[in-house]
């Protein structure tokens, strides 16, 4: 019996979460959930719920469930049970507690990493399943509030972070005109016409990682390319609302997007360091639209780099000396077979690179991906101590060596970041591009 | 008892055979619409390579990570499998039977194997069930259902072991034996051991994803 009463362990405060919960009624809660079951549970649906054989074998996948000594309860299997194992059984018959339980396993205990499709032996994709539950946790109402917070900011601006039209290009040009310092002949072309490659970010670059925008002008300058950036709604490629639920948002936001792409008639879109945009971009939201594979190709950046790399048009002047480690970043390793691309990027650019265990597929998550870092301070400690495993693999790569970490995606950064500080590891932590920047060859300003 | 042996022997071999086969066909049918109105993506990903490679590595024993992380359980599972299936189709009494009944026959196994593959399955179930007794996030998963499908699968073999030795009460152990085998039959297609057939469609479609759309392995 899977432990959902009040007492079995403490809710997480969350001002989303309690206030949605207040406001629901049994009424309520079996209208959604009746109208999920009849409308958008398909085959895949029936068939993973239908022939999980309740053998445990997902376990094992789960940086949750390794990271508690093996509670229970943090099996793949066992997030399944405490949700719609639950409200399948009741058909929708179930109390505002299991709603609150089920959203809280939904969005903040399962990043959504598909590790545990690996470890299945019948291939059931646990993260499609916790992704109907949050699209239930969306239509109640029971989002947590920093995420949802997010969702709105789409809605609203079509960005992630509440960035003005204008501060966007402000941005754009503020970063330009400080990359001339150093390269005088550096543009950040906008709304160029029939440029090669659209080049695009995620809200939070230009709200606070606005380096980023300056070391991607530095890198296209440098190798030549023919590249522009959007000055319109439509340049952030990243999609919260894909991980709260709102699949007809993520539909819009990456219409927009593709859109934007096809309006600068541009021929590739070439996406900054992001995992979730990635499968956003390249793998839920074109579905969502109908686009079997994206309308314009996309490109994440390690692909870019691995181009640029091997065609010779950025060259290394001096390696990167201290010793790095990677991180496979689940939604570009598991989501696009990117880790031979990073592995030859970094060794390319880095003297000396340190495997960490277990590593490209079978890497462990970051704990921050699937929107779970995106659920706010909350839930922030639940994903440090939710992923000890990650803590013990990065002091395995310290003792033999490493001193730098590569993380190539966003969120991982975000959580990867708390958990070396909370574990006190001492790692740099870097992305790809900011390496790149470092060690390549830069044309006289 | 003539009358009871006649009528596992006879109208009921009809009706397991056809739940069996009719259940199946339907479940898989009435998926592929379900399917075809609401995953839409089912269709359009599925790769035949792609499924093939995952399912083919997915059925070499330790072929996956996940097999070599738990060797006893896999080594289990797959000569469970295994004989699960061979001994019911190989077995020589009911090869005979089907020859005697439509006069078609095919490979028989001499009686010593399928003693031993019997005995296979009885003790794998029993393993079965230790596991999901002592293992907490199997214990955890357990519904009775899980009880009741794993005596489901483990009765047809102990009381055809039974009979097989001629053990007390053997006519009694065969008629059981006739009707556990009717009922395990007739509950695959609606119950969790549809993943016989299921299997092939759920890892191939997730072969189909990681290797195709997403160019990564899944084992």
């Amino acid at each position: 019996m899977a432990r959902t009463g009040k007492n079995a362990y403490p809710f997480t405060s969350d001002v989303g979460i309690d206030e949605g919960a207040r406001r629901l009624t049994p009424g309520r809660i079996q209208q959604v959930i009746n109208r999920m079951l009849d409308t958008e549970a398909g085959a895949r649906f029936q068939v993973y719920v239908d022939t999980c054989a309740h053998c445990g074998m997902c376990a094992e996948a789960c940086h949750f469930y390794l990271s508690h000594d093996g509670e229970p309860r943090f099996s793949p299997a066992a997030k399944v049970k405490q949700t719609l194992g639950e409200i399948i059984k009741r058909r929708g018959e179930v109390d505002v507690d299991l709603i609150r339980r089920a959203t809280e396993v939904a969005y903040t205990e399962c990043n959504l990493c598909r590790r545990c499709a690996m470890y299945c032996p019948l291939g059931i994709d646990v993260a499609y399943l916790m992704l109907f539950v949050r699209r239930i946790g969306h239509f109640l109402g029971t989002t947590p509030q920093y995420i949802q917070d997010t969702a709105h900011s789409h809605s609203a601006t079509m960005n992630q972070m509440w960035v003005k039209d204008d501060e966007w290009i402000d941005t754009l040009f503020w970063q330009e005109e400080e990359a001339q310092d150093e390269m005088a002949s550096l543009r950040i072309p906008l709304e160029k016409q029939g440029a090669d490659i659209m080049y695009s970010v995620i809200g939070p670059e230009p709200k606070f990682r606005a380096q980023l925008i300056y070391q991607a002008a530095v890198i296209m300058n440098a190798a030549g390319v023919d590249w522009t950036m959007p000055a319109s709604p439509g340049w952030d490629n990243s999609d919260m609302c894909m991980y709260t639920g709102d699949q007809d948002m993520m539909a819009r936001l990456k219409r927009k997007h593709f859109e934007t792409a096809m309006r600068l008639k541009a021929k590739r879109i070439v996406m900054g360091e992001c995992g979730h945009a990635f499968r956003s971009v390249y793998d839920m939201g074109n579905r969502a639209l109908g686009w079997r594979m994206p309308p314009v190709p996309v490109v994440h950046a390690i692909e870019f780099y691995y181009e640029l790399l091997k065609a010779g048009k950025i060259k290394v002047a001096k390696k990167f000396e201290s010793p790095v480690t990677i991180h496979d970043p689940c939604n570009i390793v598991r989501g696009r077979g990117l880790h031979e691309m990073l592995r030859y990027v970094a060794g390319e650019t880095c003297e000396t690179v340190i495997e960490m265990h277990p590593n490209r597929e079978h890497n462990y998550c970051c704990a921050a991906g699937g929107g779970v870092i995106n659920c706010g301070p909350p839930f922030k400690m639940k994903r440090v101590e939710g992923n000890r495993v990650k803590a013990e693999q990065l002091f395995a790569a310290k003792i033999r060596g490493a001193r730098t970490l590569i993380a190539p995606c966003h969120n991982c950064h975000g959580g990867l970041e708390d958990i070396i500080h909370e574990n006190h590891i001492g790692m740099d932590l870097k992305f790809m591009g900011d390496i790149i920047y470092e060690v390549m060859e830069k044309p006289a300003a | 008892m003539h009358a009871i042996y006649g009528f596992v022997s006879g109208p009921l071999v009809w009706v397991a055979f056809l739940l069996f086969i009719g259940g199946s066909l339907y479940q898989v049918i009435t998926l592929a619409q379900l399917a075809r109105s609401r995953d839409a993506v089912v269709f359009e990903y599925m790769s035949f390579r792609f499924a093939l490679r995952s399912i083919l590595k997915w059925l070499t024993p330790f072929g996956a990570v996940s097999m070599r992380k738990r060797p006893l359980t896999t080594l289990v599972a797959f000569a469970f499998h295994i004989c699960v299936i061979a001994a019911p189709l190989f077995v020589y009494a009911h090869v005979v039977l089907v020859k005697e009944t439509w006069n078609i026959s095919w490979w028989y196994m001499p009686d010593a194997w399928a003693d031993m593959m019997s005995l296979l399955v009885i003790g794998a179930c029993l393993f079965f069930l230790l596991r999901r007794i002592t293992q907490p996030e199997v214990r955890y998963l357990t519904t009775p259902s899980d009880y009741l499908l794993l005596s489901m699968v483990a009765a047809p073999f102990v009381t055809g072991f039974w009979a097989y030795h001629q053990f007390p009460g053997a006519q009694v152990a065969t008629i059981l034996h006739m009707l556990s085998g009717e009922i395990m039959l007739a509950a695959i297609p609606f119950t969790r051991i549809s993943h016989m057939f299921f299997f092939i469609f759920t890892r191939g479609y997730i072969g189909s994803e990681f290797g195709a759309v997403r160019h990564a392995q899944d084992w």
